[in-house]
């Protein structure tokens, strides 16, 4: 088991910086997922940790010894690629053990513990086929048992499940996460997809444009966003942003509608961002949606449209019907909203004088 | 397949005929001029069947020729040329692509302009160096001294004229094998070599256990192509061999054989064709032999 630090840490390719100074601890023995959308600097963060990038700035630590200037393998990690990175003209069984075969490992040696690998992965009867001759999963599964041979301190992954189709996703997922429980090592997976990042782990990074909006469990990133691009990546569909304007001590002004809020204690005419999920808007009416198109998931079905000029999507129960209604009535309750700055989108804590509610604990 | 109708197939199948006609009728001469005897073979018209003679004429040029020995040196030339030009590209692709150091961009040019220069163009001052091959070491140790007298000192002469290295090492210097292993090395994904790093395996390592094995036919390919290209060599031969009892390659040979002095006038093609014939064979055996291979390497990559 090790913990990760990372302190400080820049990355910039001439004078383009790509990752502004990142301060982070993951835990020994912690899953941790860095979300982000494309081209926010978390691969690059996980090239990093993994020694495939130069740091420009900054240390990064793997069990309190700083490994800016080792070899990858020396830092005691493992990686599983996107594209699983196999050597085509090896076998399972070479693929699998080569980093022994490097390392100097004898051969009986090198057998017994590709051997061991393969039996946890259920390998055991491709050992002598050519990656060529697998399927996405069994390659991803090479992949791993590549990264489990050498027992690394640390499994890093970089959006290893993208390529896999959807139902396989969600078995390697569920097969990743049992690995990570066996083996205790600590485990850094990169991904865009914030469904994976919710189920595989214990701390979720949420990054983006090379900063690090928020770190926490993944129900801290639900419940409470840190920031507006957190609100906006989290949740399928995002959460309702709309823009106010103070009008009292725990009210604002969404266009021509008042709304109730938790006790913010800003000053009236200070514009801020208000935040509601579509699944916790409640049907009690009040305020009116003008409807633009409805999806419907079988469970639940989402109606989107347009409330006050402002974009707005709002959950329903299932229907049997398949109409589209012109207007929906909802209201929001004062609980349930998010407050953002509107400036820095940073969150806006309710003052203590409300006694939080439910919906932040 | 971009179009399939009848009348497109037999086009492109008309196209094709043509084309092998066109190509085999020179070879088909050659096989009818070496068939004949002397007589019939300088008829006018030349008769366009094959005749009798042809097994006389090929024992006939390959004792006169010397073939018994010119065709060795032929095969350790062209051989040598095959396998440094591998490994030389090999290695200085390898350096191009995978490696960033601040020279890298003016190596990567200075290899490219040689494309611009083949060898007909600098056979000149190749000559020069052939002569002497340290003489460009010289050259800047002399212009140095001319500054900082201490250094100057006097380096001995290497030789390469009438020597397999001289017939060898200028032919290799050249960039056509480092792009098509550059090209090739471009198409690995990086993260195969990513996924070396991280298995602990350095750079040779890496080249020695995933590229060299993965570039099997590109190297086939290579090979292929240059002892072709090394074999039919004529000007450089000649311009650099002028001991023609041990150094003489094939080709070289050739241009003896067709009319000259040592065979008589007028011009002997029954057996100067039958030379021809003969040179050609290991070239066509090779390519037979490496076919396999060899169009596997230039049509794709497998992956």
């Amino acid at each position: 088991m090790s913990e990760i630090s990372i302190r400080g840490v820049m990355k910039s390719y001439g004078r383009n910086t790509v990752i502004h100074g990142v301060d982070l601890t993951i835990a020994a023995g912690a899953f941790a997922v860095i979300l982000g959308p494309s081209g926010c600097g978390k691969s690059t963060l996980l090239r990093m940790i993994a020694g495939l990038e130069k740091i420009s700035k900054g240390d990064i630590a793997i069990d309190g010894k700083v490994v800016n200037k080792l070899e990858p393998r020396e830092r005691g990690c493992a990686m599983v690629f996107q594209n699983y990175a196999l050597y085509p003209h090896m076998t399972v069984a070479d693929n699998i053990g080569y980093a022994l075969k490097v390392a100097g490992v004898s051969k009986d040696e090198r057998a017994k513990r590709v051997n061991e690998v393969a039996k946890s992965l259920a390998l055991t009867d491709y050992l002598g086929r050519k990656p060529s001759e697998l399927s996405g999963g069994q390659r991803q599964r090479v992949a791993m048992g590549r990264a489990m041979i050498r027992q690394p301190k640390v499994f890093l992954y970089d959006e290893p499940l993208s390529n896999l189709d959807a139902k396989l996703r969600v078995q390697m997922r569920a097969e990743i996460r049992k690995l990570h429980n066996q083996l205790g090592a600590t485990s850094v997976f990169v991904t865009h997809d914030q469904v994976e990042a919710m189920t595989l782990a214990d701390q979720i990074i949420v990054m983006n444009a090379g900063r690090v909006e928020q770190v926490g469990t993944p129900s801290e990133v639900y419940r409470k966003p840190a920031t507006r691009f957190v609100a906006s990546f989290i949740g399928a569909p995002p959460m309702n942003l709309l823009e106010a304007k103070v009008t009292g001590r725990t009210e604002v002004a969404i266009g021509s509608r008042h709304l109730m809020t938790p006790h913010h204690g800003l000053a009236n005419g200070q514009s801020l961002i208000v935040g509601v999920r579509p699944e916790d808007v409640s049907s009690i009416s009040g305020e009116t949606l003008n409807v633009s198109f409805v999806e419907e998931l079988g469970a639940q079905r989402f109606v989107h449209g347009t409330f006050e000029g402002q974009d707005f999507v709002v959950q329903q129960p299932p229907s049997d019907s398949s109409d589209k209604p012109a207007t929906v009535v909802f209201s929001i309750r004062p609980e349930t909203i998010h407050l953002f700055d509107a400036a820095s989108g940073l969150r806006i804590e309710p003052v203590s004088v409300t006694a939080p509610a439910p919906a932040f604990a | 397949m971009v179009e399939r109708t009848r009348l497109f197939d037999i086009l492109t199948q008309i196209v094709l005929i043509i084309g092998l006609v066109i190509l085999f009728t020179p070879i088909y001469i050659v096989f009818v001029a070496a068939s004949h005897d002397f007589k019939t073979v300088n008829m006018i018209p030349m008769p366009m069947l094959p005749s009798g003679h042809l097994w006389e004429n090929l024992t006939k040029s390959w004792q006169q020729a010397g073939f018994s020995h010119v065709m060795i040196t032929s095969l350790i030339v062209a051989s040598g040329v095959a396998i440094g030009k591998v490994v030389l590209s090999a290695m200085s692709a390898f350096s191009i692509v995978y490696f960033r150091y601040r020279l890298r961009l003016i190596f990567f040019w200075l290899i490219f302009i040689t494309l611009m220069l083949p060898l007909e163009v600098r056979i000149v001052p190749t000559y020069a160096v052939a002569a002497n091959a340290l003489s460009p070491v010289q050259g800047v140790i002399d212009f140095i001294a001319s500054y900082i007298p201490q250094v100057s000192i006097q380096l001995p002469e290497w030789n390469l004229l009438n020597s397999y290295e001289g017939l060898i090492l200028p032919l290799i210097a050249t960039a056509t094998g480092t792009f098509l292993y550059r090209q090739f090395f471009l198409t690995i994904p990086e993260e195969l070599a990513e996924a070396a790093k991280m298995d602990g395996a350095g750079a040779l390592r890496f080249f020695f256990d995933i590229l060299m094995p993965l570039s099997k036919t590109n190297m086939a390919a290579l090979a292929t192509i240059m002892f072709v290209w090394a074999w039919n060599q004529y000007l450089w031969p000649i311009l650099i061999v002028t001991d023609q009892a041990h150094y003489a390659t094939a080709a070289m040979q050739l241009g003896k054989v067709v009319p000259g002095p040592s065979f008589g006038e007028p011009p002997v093609w029954n057996t100067a064709m039958a030379a021809t014939l003969i040179t050609m064979m290991p070239p066509l055996v090779v390519v037979i032999l490496m076919q396999r291979w060899f169009v596997r390497g230039l049509v794709a990559t497998e992956k």
